[in-house]
């Protein structure tokens, strides 16, 4: 009788196990290369369904080892994480907040390394997996807009390449539930890029005229910038003054 | 005087047993679980003093989620080993056989006491972590509203929203429901179990394997459907696996759910069939042994 029903419910499980794929649910492969990655006990929880809780105490203890600056092991840590829970963009932010913000501060400040040559190189290797778990996060959330948003300030803020960080505050913008603020700082890394001042133009004057809520002073002192450079005639400029210094 | 005249099938009686069987479960303190959990619930947020809204968020749906799948799965396994067992040892089993109950009315209403229990469990538990979340989601949107009261309301409303979305969502009522069924699922197998083992611990045991087993069931039915070249022994014992053991992994959609994916109706529909499906058939395969039992 059981067996009979196991042929009965066969078609069902491999239909419910096709949508799951479909759908990207429980895509979580359960495989060898998982289980080097998280352990005999993770992989355990993972086969039994708990593989949420695990991520969140193997979190929790990745917060200890950030206070305790152990960034080896946040870095494995994370590792884990975001292996059992791909689609959590939080973690997969976090980590690239601790490798490309935290370690590489860390690293570039580390009294116990007197070469400097040596300590750039170190921060730009936590730059470069900061990035990576930016770029991995974003093949397993393509619609998460933070995630888009954290590379652009990462391009931004440690590599200065505004091209990129523009391509990737659009990207954020396209999105849905995006926040209103990535298509203006899209804007503005693209006025940075030397000969893509016309583009930029474009893009800041239509913020500009969407209304009072995109006049904010940076957007304003951006466009007077871009008017000076591009000789934009008198007429046609915005009225407002630059922004004054505080 | 006139008698009732005797019924084949009585919802009463099975009612009757239902309501028994659940008195019997809560005296036995099985409820002191929901204390563990509201604990678990409180102590949690100890450890959340540091993190932001979103990870605090985050640690809350996973920990009140994941200790409710757990606690619901002991719960299943461990209340319905000792049924039988329990009447039997009692001697009330032929006590309400006598009466006369048809076996399949005593197994019915065993498994409903159960089903009963559960969803006690469940539904105070899930009260208690949406109390939780949601007070704690109102005190950061409160705290924001007064940080950002002088920001633009175009910006306001985005923090605001950003945090709505963290917190509380209807999504989660799907994967208490799909918790609800995986349990009763584990009951009913359980009650299979139990109606030809031979002791309590035997049937927990057993169970306890089970468990694991039917996790890797999509496994062994993906590699014994796709792999042709693997053995006939390979194959015979993967055929096994899959006809056998349910597949416990449709049912790990709280994972998702909590990660903010979205479940489509079609597929918790489909696995709600499923779930019903598959604890039909563990009561008929439980009311099938118990008939053929020698008592």
């Amino acid at each position: 009788m059981i067996v009979v029903f196991g042929v009965l419910k066969l078609p069902a499980e491999r239909s419910l196990a096709q949508d799951h794929r479909d759908s990207h649910l429980a895509d979580l492969d359960l495989n060898l290369n998982l289980r080097e990655k998280i352990g005999q006990v993770g992989f355990v929880a993972a086969l039994s369904g708990f593989r949420a809780m695990l991520a969140d105490l193997l979190f929790i203890q990745a917060q200890a080892a950030w206070e305790r600056t152990e960034w080896g092991r946040v870095l494995f840590l994370f590792r884990q994480i975001t292996a059992l829970q791909p689609h959590v963009a939080l973690f997969w932010d976090m980590a690239a907040w601790h490798m490309a913000w935290n370690a590489s501060a860390a690293a570039i400040n580390d009294p116990k390394q007197a070469r400097q040559a040596l300590r750039i190189k170190a921060q730009r290797e936590y730059f470069a997996i900061g990035k990576d778990f930016l770029e991995r996060g974003i093949k397993n959330n393509p619609r998460n807009s933070k995630l888009y948003e954290s590379l652009a300030m990462l391009y931004r803020d440690k590599y200065n390449d505004h091209a990129r960080a523009s391509e990737f505050f659009r990207e954020a913008a396209d999105c849905p539930g995006a926040p209103s603020y990535d298509k203006r700082f899209s804007a503005y890394e693209l006025s940075y890029c030397e000969g893509w001042e016309p583009q930029a133009y474009i893009q800041l004057r239509r913020l500009y005229d969407e209304g009072e809520q995109e006049r904010l002073p940076t957007l304003i002192k951006r466009l007077k910038y871009l008017e000076t450079k591009l000789n934009i005639p008198r007429n046609q400029r915005i009225p407002d003054a630059e922004p004054s210094k505080r | 005087m006139e008698s009732t005249p005797y019924r084949m099938f009585s919802p009463w009686r099975v009612l009757a047993i239902t309501t028994n069987t659940l008195i019997e479960l809560v005296r036995q303190k099985v409820f002191y679980v929901l204390l563990i959990f509201a604990l678990i619930l409180i102590g949690s947020s100890v450890f959340m003093a540091r993190f932001t809204f979103q990870q605090e968020f985050q640690i809350l749906k996973d920990v009140s989620l994941g200790a409710m799948s757990i606690f619901t799965s002991i719960l299943a396994i461990v209340a319905t080993a000792r049924l039988i067992p329990q009447d039997n040892e009692d001697r009330t089993l032929y006590t309400i056989l006598a009466k006369p109950v048809p076996r399949y009315e005593y197994i019915l209403g065993k498994l409903l006491g159960v089903l009963l229990l559960l969803a006690i469990s469940i539904a105070v538990m899930a009260v208690l972590f949406t109390a939780v979340l949601y007070f704690r989601e109102q005190s950061v949107l409160d705290d924001t509203w007064r940080q950002m009261r002088s920001a633009p309301p175009g910006q306001l409303d985005e923090a605001l929203n950003a945090i709505r979305a963290s917190g509380l969502n209807g999504d989660i009522f799907i994967g208490v429901t799909v918790i609800f069924l995986k349990a009763s699922l584990l009951a009913a197998l359980t009650l299979f179990i139990s109606t030809f083992a031979t002791t309590n611990i035997f049937t927990v045991v057993v169970m306890v394997f089970v468990y694991f087993i039917a996790h890797l069931e999509p496994i062994a039915r993906e590699y014994w459907l796709q792999q042709r070249h693997a053995g006939w022994i390979t194959r015979g014992f993967l055929a096994l696996v899959v006809l056998i053991f349910p597949d416990l992994q449709a049912f790990n959609l709280v994972d998702d759910i909590v990660a903010g994916v979205a479940i489509p109706m079609a597929i918790f529909t489909k696995t709600a069939l499923l779930g019903i499906f598959y604890i039909v058939i563990y009561t008929l395969a439980a009311i099938f042994v118990f008939y053929g039992k020698e008592l």
